[in-house]
C-alpha cells in the first residue's frame, strides 16, 4: 500500500520505478514531492521538467504536469514554460551528466538570468543509464567504464558553479539526510529566483561497484559521516572541516530581480498588457 | 510600428508580422546570419502584443524554450540558418514525437559548416525533410516573395497547430533580405487555426485521438490535466513504452496524419504548365530568376516556358506534377533550377520516372542563378 504522500503525489499505476535496488533517486524524488506538499502548492500549477538519464525518469512518476525532454535541455525547456506562463511553479529534475555536461551551458545561463525555476540535480557521480561512464562529478582518480585507469578529469562542485554563474539560491542535500533535504527543497521552491540544489544520490550498481564503495547502506553511511550542515560548519575551525562536505543552504541573494517579473514590466511599458 | 496596410518590408521582417497575425506569442532564438532580423523584430514587436521574446544561450536552447512555451499553451517560433538548423535537429524530432506545434524558420546560406554566411543557398532542402534522426512527419513551406513571407508564415502556424507537428519555414537569403511591398492582412481577414484544446480532459488519454479527428486534442500545462510529455515512444497516456505494437501504431499515426492529408497541406504555383515545351521546377528565391527568364522569353521568339513552383516543398506536390506530365503533350524537358548541387531534382526524377528528360541547373558559389543562365540552359538542353 502506498503512503498517503505517494498516493497523492505519484502516478501509482506507473510504479514500481525503473531504478536499481539501493539507488538514492527514489528517496530524493519523494523529498521533492514532500517539499511541494509542504509548500501547499496547487498540483495543477506545478510543472516538473526533466532531461535524459536515470534522474530524469522521475518526471514520469510524479503526478503533476510533467515534461521529459531531450538530453541536457531540461532547463532550456523549463525556461520556455516559465516565461510563457509565470504563474506555474517550475521544478527541474536533472542529473550530473544531464545538467553539468551536455546541459552545462543551459545551467549557467539559467543561473545568470535568475529565472524563478527550482533545479534539483540528482548527483550519482556517474552516467548510470548508459552503464557507468565517468561524469563531470566523478571524483578525480576514481573509476568508470570509460576511465578504466582512473579519472584524470577534475570534478565540478555544482552549487559553487551555480553560485558563480549567478544563481540566487544554492544548496546541497543527500539521500541520507531526508528531513534536511525536504526543508532545503522547500526553501528553494519558496525562493523567488533561480535556485540550484545538488541532491547527493548513491549509485551502488555502477559508481559504487566500480570504486569499491560497498552497498547502498555503506554509501549512505558515508554520506552520514562525511556531510556537515553548513550552519554548524560555520562555527567550526577549518581543521575540523577537513574532508567534510557541506550540506544545507549554501548561498542566497535576495537583491536581484527575477527574470519574468522584469519581462512583465517590459510588456507593461510597451502597452502589450492591454 | 506603422499601422499602414501596405508596407515596404524585408522578407525576414514580414515573417515576424505574419507570425504575430497568426497568433505567435513566444519567440526564442539565437542570433545567426542571415536570419537575425527575425529575432530583432520579434524582440521589438512581441511585448507590444503581450508576447514574450527571449534570446537563449545557444541554438538548441532556442528551440527547446520555444517548445516549452508551446507546451504551456503559446504559439511559438524560432529562427536560424544552416549551422543553427543543424543544431536544432534533435529537438525537431522531439516536437514530432511529442506532437508539439512549433514553427522553425531556416534562412538558408551557402555551404556546409560556416560556409558563406551572407550568401544565398538552397542546400538545406533535403535536411529540412530528413535532418532529424528516425522516421518522422514534417511539413516544409518555402516562400518566394515578401508577401508570401507574411501569408505563408500564417499557413505554417496553421499547419503546426492543426497537425501538432513542427513546420519548417524554409527561406533563403534572397527572400530573407529582399525588400518589397507587403500587405499586412489583419488576423480577422485571415484563416487562423488554433490547436484543438481539450476542455474536458477528465481522465481522457492524452494521446488518444478523439473520433472524427486525426490528432489528439491538446491540454496546455496548468489547466488541470496532469499528463506526461516525452520523446520516448509512449502509450496513449503519454508514458514510455517498449511495446512493439504500440510503437508501430504511434509511429504510423504520426506519419499518416501528414501523408494521408497531404492534399490539405500541399500548395504550389503553376505558370503556363498546360502547354509549355520546357517546364522549370523551382522554389523559394530561385523562382524570381525563373520569372525573369519567362518575362525575357516572352519578349523574344523563344521556346514556350512554364514554371512549376512547390510552395509546400514537403510533402512534395507529387500528384500535381504528375498530372502535368500526363496531360501536357508539348512537354519536351524539365529543368530543375535550385541553389544547390541537386536536391529537388532527385524528387522530380523520382516522380517523372523517365517520361520526360529531367535536367538540373544548380549553383553553389554563393551567387544567384540569373534569368540569362536559365535561358541559356534551356537552349543548351533543347
Amino acid at each position: 500500500m502506498p503512503s498517503k504522500l505517494i498516493e497523492k503525489t505519484m502516478r501509482v499505476n506507473r510504479l514500481p520505478h525503473i531504478w536499481c535496488p539501493g539507488c538514492g533517486h527514489g528517496i530524493l524524488m519523494r523529498d521533492v514531492a514532500q517539499a511541494i506538499e509542504n509548500c501547499g502548492l496547487d498540483p495543477d500549477k506545478v510543472v516538473i521538467v526533466s532531461g535524459i538519464g536515470c534522474s530524469s525518469r522521475a518526471a514520469g512518476y510524479m503526478n503533476y504536469n510533467t515534461l521529459h525532454t531531450t538530453h541536457g535541455r531540461a532547463l532550456a525547456f523549463a525556461t520556455g514554460v516559465k516565461l510563457a506562463n509565470p504563474e506555474l511553479t517550475v521544478i527541474c529534475i536533472t542529473g550530473d551528466g544531464d545538467c553539468t555536461a551536455i546541459g552545462g551551458n543551459h545551467l549557467i545561463h539559467a543561473c545568470r538570468r535568475n529565472i524563478d525555476i527550482t533545479s534539483i540535480v540528482f548527483n550519482n557521480n556517474i552516467y548510470g543509464m548508459t552503464g557507468g561512464q565517468y561524469s563531470p562529478t566523478t571524483p578525480h582518480g576514481e573509476k568508470g567504464t570509460t576511465a578504466p585507469y582512473g579519472n584524470i578529469d577534475y570534478n565540478f562542485d555544482i552549487p559553487k558553479l551555480a553560485e558563480a554563474a549567478g544563481a540566487t539560491f544554492t544548496g546541497r542535500c543527500t539521500a541520507y539526510h531526508v528531513q534536511g533535504a525536504v526543508k532545503l527543497i522547500e526553501d528553494a521552491i519558496n525562493h523567488h529566483g533561480f535556485s540550484l540544489i545538488e541532491g547527493m544520490s548513491v549509485c551502488p550498481t555502477y559508481y559504487g561497484r566500480k570504486n569499491k564503495k560497498g552497498d547502498s547502506i555503506a554509501m549512505m553511511n558515508w554520506q552520514k559521516d562525511v556531510c556537515i550542515d553548513a550552519k554548524v560548519a560555520a562555527k567550526l575551525p577549518p581543521e575540523k572541516l577537513e574532508g567534510k562536505i557541506l550540506i544545507g543552504e549554501l548561498s542566497r541573494d535576495e537583491s536581484k530581480e527575477e527574470y519574468t517579473d522584469m519581462y512583465m514590466k517590459i510588456i507593461e511599458k510597451c502597452g502589450g498588457n492591454k | 510600428m506603422s499601422d499602414k496596410r501596405f508596407q515596404l518590408l524585408q522578407g525576414n521582417e514580414a515573417v515576424v508580422e505574419g507570425a504575430i497575425a497568426a497568433g505567435m506569442r513566444f519567440y526564442a532564438g539565437y542570433p545567426i546570419t542571415p536570419s537575425t532580423e527575425i529575432a530583432e523584430r520579434s524582440a521589438l514587436r512581441l511585448p507590444q502584443v503581450g508576447g514574450k521574446f527571449i534570446q537563449m544561450e545557444d541554438e538548441i536552447g532556442g528551440i527547446a524554450a520555444a517548445l516549452g512555451a508551446s507546451v504551456a499553451g503559446l504559439k511559438a517560433m524560432t529562427a536560424t540558418s544552416g549551422p543553427g538548423f543543424s543544431l536544432k535537429q534533435e529537438n525537431i524530432g522531439y516536437a514530432a514525437i511529442a506532437e508539439i506545434p512549433i514553427v522553425i524558420v531556416d534562412v538558408q546560406r551557402e555551404g556546409p559548416s560556416t560556409g558563406l554566411p551572407t550568401s544565398p543557398s538552397q542546400g538545406d532542402l533535403m535536411q529540412s525533410k530528413w535532418g532529424t534522426h528516425g522516421d518522422h512527419p514534417v511539413i516544409v513551406i518555402s516562400p518566394s516573395s515578401v508577401q508570401e513571407c507574411y501569408t505563408e508564415t500564417v499557413r505554417a502556424f496553421n499547419m503546426a497547430e492543426r497537425f501538432r507537428v513542427p513546420v519548417i519555414f524554409l527561406m533563403d537569403e534572397i527572400i530573407g533580405h529582399l525588400r518589397e511591398g507587403c500587405e499586412m492582412i489583419p488576423p480577422e481577414e485571415l484563416t487562423i487555426s488554433n490547436r484543438r484544446i481539450d476542455r474536458e480532459f477528465n481522465g481522457t488519454l492524452a494521446y488518444a485521438v478523439q473520433e472524427g479527428n486525426y490528432v489528439p486534442e491538446f491540454a496546455p500545462f496548468g489547466k488541470g490535466d496532469h499528463f506526461n510529455v516525452t520523446g520516448l515512444f509512449h502509450d496513449l497516456d503519454g508514458f514510455p513504452t517498449n511495446d512493439n505494437q504500440q510503437t508501430d501504431s504511434q509511429e504510423r499515426r504520426l506519419l499518416d496524419k501528414i501523408t494521408k492529408r497531404r492534399d490539405r497541406i500541399q500548395k504550389w504555383e503553376e505558370v503556363d504548365c498546360d502547354d509549355c515545351e520546357t517546364m522549370i521546377v523551382c522554389f523559394g528565391g530561385t523562382a524570381r530568376a525563373v520569372q525573369g527568364a519567362m518575362d525575357m522569353a516572352k519578349q523574344q521568339d523563344f521556346f514556350k516556358i512554364g514554371m512549376f513552383r512547390p510552395i509546400t516543398v514537403w510533402p512534395f506536390p507529387e500528384e500535381a506534377l504528375n498530372k502535368i506530365i500526363r496531360t501536357n503533350k508539348h512537354l519536351r524537358q524539365i529543368i530543375v533550377a535550385e541553389h544547390n548541387d541537386g536536391q529537388m531534382v532527385l524528387e522530380v526524377q523520382r516522380i517523372v520516372e523517365g517520361r520526360v528528360p529531367v535536367i538540373h541547373l544548380g549553383k553553389i558559389d554563393g551567387t544567384t542563378i540569373t534569368p540569362e543562365e536559365v535561358l541559356k540552359k534551356i537552349e543548351e538542353e533543347y
